[in-house]
């Protein structure tokens, strides 16, 4: 059994709802230091909100969510602001503040919380730039890039502040395979080179399998499997095989709940 | 249907007392940025007042114009055409000057304002700023607050000033006013104490309109239709409110 400080995070009986829509029932995740844990599910499945809670952008109606051994809902704001210093969030938009130029989104982390000199943040930020390939790109606004590109930038300004773990939110969504390839690498060099923890949110099952150490496959509100890619390929459950297969229907239907096609088609509606 | 009064009701006071807390939040952190961050308010000022000076300056010019068109012809049936200039002076420093500058300004700066922060929620930039450990409401909204009420007093009084010129080059230029007549009537009339009301309206005006216009921001749905009604309901917000205030603050001051 692992001892408790080797989980970075654990998510214990955690219960979310949105309105009448519970999201969320005792789900149970733990996530390991200095790997790439992945959390996979279909749309709607509550991924991003998992992040969220995580971070404490979202209170649970039940449950708790220790992070490096702090229960979360007990921090004051201080408290919280300072263990997300820790964290780097990469949105699945990328997020850049639209009236910065590349350079001064990369250095606002550094901007807002350090007294660096100039020359000193510029060292900092062209090195992180370099290191996702955008050195070139210092100088254009968020509104010139390319959607790859932003993300990228997104990357090295979740980096700058050197955090313990690194949090992205469908980082493959809309990419072209080139981008794509690039990000998937970057997440597993910044992983191993920096020896920090990464939790990756996607349902590119391809992508998933070549970069994380660990997936949770997450399904109405539990968790419905968990394990290494591998694992997750042999899993004889169908809704795995279905998720892992992209097959079109199974467990997860594919017709939203809707009333009776023939009574809904012929019945008082239709007039 | 008393269900839906209660219901009604409720959520009345639960977003007035929102609303309340979202001020006294943005009181608490102005001093902080007003000190260490001025270069956040001083680029703000430039957005909402600098941007504003051009539709705040042709409008002044022409109510003045009107001003000095509509005195001219009601006064001289009393033979007090030479005092056109105290008219426009008094109706442009104590109400049209703050009033029409603050519709202007919900119009457009307000608009601004509310359609960035609300776009800014939209694409997450509001949550990344949280997840960088950097209060949103500090670092974005607090300097825009205060920003529009830096702006929106020197807006009214550069409307007033220009205003004034309008009236002139009617009254004097085209209607033949004498304009020792004109400037000598205004400064014995005006008294300091209508300056004084013109720059109270001037900032209640200048919060009311950047405190409801980063408030429909920040709350507004993250979604096109929810930061375009947000930014709807700020100008005809801010209307109605300015509006009820004049009226207050006139009758106080009487």
């Amino acid at each position: 059994m692992d001892s408790p400080s080797d989980n970075l995070i654990e998510v214990i009986d955690l219960d979310f709802s949105r309105g009448h829509r519970q999201i969320f029932k005792g789900l149970n995740i733990e996530i390991k230091r200095g790997q790439v844990t992945a959390i996979m599910g279909p749309s709607g499945t509550g991924k991003t909100t998992l992040l969220r809670l995580i971070t404490r952008q979202l209170i649970p109606h039940a449950g708790r969510i220790i992070v490096d051994g702090t229960d979360i809902s007990t921090l004051n704001q201080a408290d919280l602001y300072r263990l997300r210093r820790r964290f780097g969030m990469l949105f699945q938009n990328g997020a850049l503040l639209t009236d910065l130029s590349v350079f001064e989104n990369v250095a606002f982390p550094l901007h807002e919380h350090t007294n660096l000199s100039n020359r000193l943040m510029r060292h900092v930020v062209l090195t992180k730039l370099h290191a996702v390939g955008l050195r070139g790109a210092a100088d254009m606004m968020p509104a010139e890039l390319s959607g790859g590109m932003a993300r990228r930038v997104a990357l090295a300004r979740a980096m700058v502040m050197d955090p313990d773990f690194l949090i992205y939110d469908e980082p493959f969504v809309g990419l072209d395979p080139i981008s794509m390839g690039v990000i998937v690498r970057l997440v597993r060099r910044m992983n191993d080179a920096l020896g920090i923890s990464s939790i990756l949110v996607s349902h590119d099952v391809d992508e998933i399998s070549t970069v994380s150490d660990c997936s949770y496959l997450i399904s109405d509100g539990k968790v419905a499997a968990s394990g290494s890619p591998e694992e997750l390929n042999r899993a004889s459950s169908e809704l795995v095989r279905q998720f892992m297969h992209g097959m079109a229907d199974g467990p997860v239907a594919f017709h939203f709940d809707a009333p009776d096609y023939a009574e809904q088609l012929l019945g008082r509606d239709a007039e | 249907m008393f269900l839906d009064i209660y219901i009604t009701i409720r959520e009345f006071v639960r977003t007035f007392g929102a609303f309340q807390l979202f001020f006294l939040r943005l009181l608490m952190y102005s001093p902080r940025i007003l000190f260490k961050r001025f270069g956040l308010v001083v680029s703000q000022v430039y957005n909402a007042g600098t941007l504003s000076l051009v539709i705040i300056m042709v409008c002044g010019f022409f109510v003045g114009a009107v001003l000095g068109l509509q005195g001219y012809s009601n006064l001289a049936r009393f033979n007090a055409e030479d005092s056109v200039g105290t008219f426009a002076a008094f109706a442009l420093v104590k109400e049209l000057g703050p009033v029409i500058t603050a519709l202007l300004f919900a119009g457009r700066a307000g608009t601004a304002l509310c359609s960035e922060i609300g776009l800014m929620k939209a694409t997450d930039q509001l949550s990344a700023m949280e997840m960088m450990a950097v209060n949103p409401i500090r670092r974005v909204v607090v300097p825009r607050f205060l920003g529009g009420i830096i702006a929106m007093p020197l807006l009214a009084a550069v409307f007033s000033a220009i205003g004034l010129f309008g009236a002139h080059m009617v009254g004097v230029g085209l209607l033949g006013i004498d304009v020792g007549a004109f400037w000598q009537q205004m400064q014995q009339s005006l008294e300091i104490n209508d300056i004084y009301e013109g720059i109270i309206k001037s900032v209640a005006f200048g919060i009311v309109a950047s405190l409801l216009a980063v408030w429909e921001g920040y709350n507004a749905l993250p979604t096109a239709e929810g930061v375009g009604r947000a930014t709807t309901r700020t100008v005809v917000i801010t209307a109605i409110v300015v509006l009820i205030i004049d009226f207050m603050i006139t009758a106080v001051m009487l």
